[in-house]
């Protein structure tokens, strides 16, 4: 569904990472990991289109993208439902009911609060309601644990098992506390550039 | 996907956009408001401070109003990509798939309504602050009516290239007042002549034509602008 191969970041002429190649099928988490620094962000931010690579090339086959970085787009002055709603409207992604979705991720006491409201946490909850929104086929999750609590960790878990599980495929940059238990896990362990 | 489709995916997009923006926009008033009292404070220091000399104020009407006109948009123009930017937004927009430039469009159009209009609106009351001669009222809202749009548009690729500067407001104003000139300079000789009773559709033309240009051109660059911001 992604394949990339020998994609270069540069940063101040400085390769941030050393070339990346993989393969991801539907179905498949890829699971990057590394030391702080090592770019992790910026491979996810590659992939996600917002920023170009020095040199090599990926190529997505995927049904829509998603994503969730460090920064949530969440709006402070709408609500939580408001939130979502607009990015229903806004990606055309219509016959998914905000409500539910809401309840999946465990915020309909809060749904009708502005998101300046919310806790770290709970702010994390609504951008994952968001991925549920896009419907996308491809997930790019840049450290979804952080600011999650024990239960919030499993409800990504469990996110992650439906939609991979339902044919869908998912980039997760962690620094490594903890670790998806999805069978179809490829591990990828990123080296910053800085050490070749 | 068929082009009808595609279509219609996108004026959906354009329409939930610009819905969001406005509600945001009520949301928080403060930031709706100030620019809106500040044209009104500026315009009415003016008579204070030169004397109330009707015969000179209608004279400097034109000229007040505008400028009046062209700080006010200043000010407001930094929320224009602000927030979506610095709460990561954008990037949600540039990966929905939708293109930049329509989406800086309809930022642009929701700016307007909610910055450029009101000066539209309240021109009459400004006017008469101003003692302008009745005869060159409708010109001057025409001229504004026309003009305010231009400055959203311009204003927008100032924000975009100076959105991921700390202080870029302050470069903004240095980058985008040079571009309102050739505006303020056609605009207020329209309103002149309609006051001095001589022809002044010529200018009204020149107007609509920068504005044709800038509708045209505008939310390319400032898609542009928001790219290279954004990497």
């Amino acid at each position: 569904m992604l394949s990339a191969s020998q994609i270069v970041f540069e940063r101040y002429f400085e390769p941030v990472f050393e070339p990346v190649n993989f393969d991801l099928e539907s179905g498949q988490l890829l699971l990057v990991t590394g030391a702080n620094g090592c770019g992790k962000t910026t491979l996810i931010r590659v992939l996600a289109g917002i920023l170009h690579p020095t040199s090599g090339r990926f190529e997505s086959q995927a049904a829509g993208m998603a994503y969730v970085g460090h920064y949530l787009g969440i709006k402070d002055d709408l609500s939580v439902l408001e939130n979502l709603r607009f990015m229903r409207d806004f990606l055309g992604t219509s016959g998914t009911s905000c409500e539910e979705l809401i309840s999946q991720v465990g915020l309909t006491r809060v749904a009708e609060q502005q998101a300046r409201t919310l806790s770290a946490g709970q702010r994390k909850r609504c951008a994952l309601a968001r991925l549920l929104v896009s419907q996308a086929q491809l997930w790019l999750l840049d450290e979804p644990y952080s600011n999650l609590d024990q239960e919030g960790v499993e409800l990504v878990d469990r996110l992650l098992d439906n939609h991979l599980g339902g044919g869908g495929a998912c980039v997760l940059a962690t620094h490594g506390s903890h670790r998806p238990g999805w069978a179809g896990t490829v591990d990828y362990h990123l080296v910053s550039g800085a050490a070749a | 996907m068929n082009t009808e489709a595609a279509s219609g995916s996108l004026s959906r997009a354009f329409l939930a956009l610009l819905r969001r923006d406005l509600l945001l926009a009520f949301r928080r008033r403060t930031e709706l408001l100030f620019p809106v009292i500040f044209l009104l404070v500026v315009v009415s220091l003016f008579p204070l401070g030169i004397g109330p000399g009707p015969q000179l104020l209608a004279r400097i009407a034109p000229g007040v109003i505008w400028i009046a006109a062209l700080l006010a948009t200043v000010i407001s123009l930094d929320a224009l990509f602000r927030s979506d930017f610095e709460d990561g937004t954008l990037e949600q927009f540039v990966i929905s798939g939708h293109p930049l430039t329509l989406i800086a469009l309809a930022k642009i159009v929701a700016h307007w309504l909610v910055a450029g209009l009101p000066i539209v609106l309240l021109s009459p009351l400004l006017a008469l602050w101003m003692n302008l001669p009745t005869e060159s009222l409708g010109v001057m809202i025409l001229t504004l009516a026309i003009g305010t749009p231009i400055l959203s548009l311009i204003g927008s690729i100032g924000v975009g290239l100076t959105i991921s500067l700390k202080r870029g407001g302050q470069l903004l104003s240095l980058l985008v007042f040079p571009l309102y000139v050739p505006i303020l300079i056609i605009a207020t000789a329209a309103v002149m002549a309609a006051s001095d009773s001589l022809p002044y559709s010529q200018f009204l033309g020149l107007l609509t034509a920068g504005l044709i240009t800038s509708v045209t051109l505008a939310p390319f660059a400032a898609a542009a602008a928001l790219k290279i911001s954004l990497s």
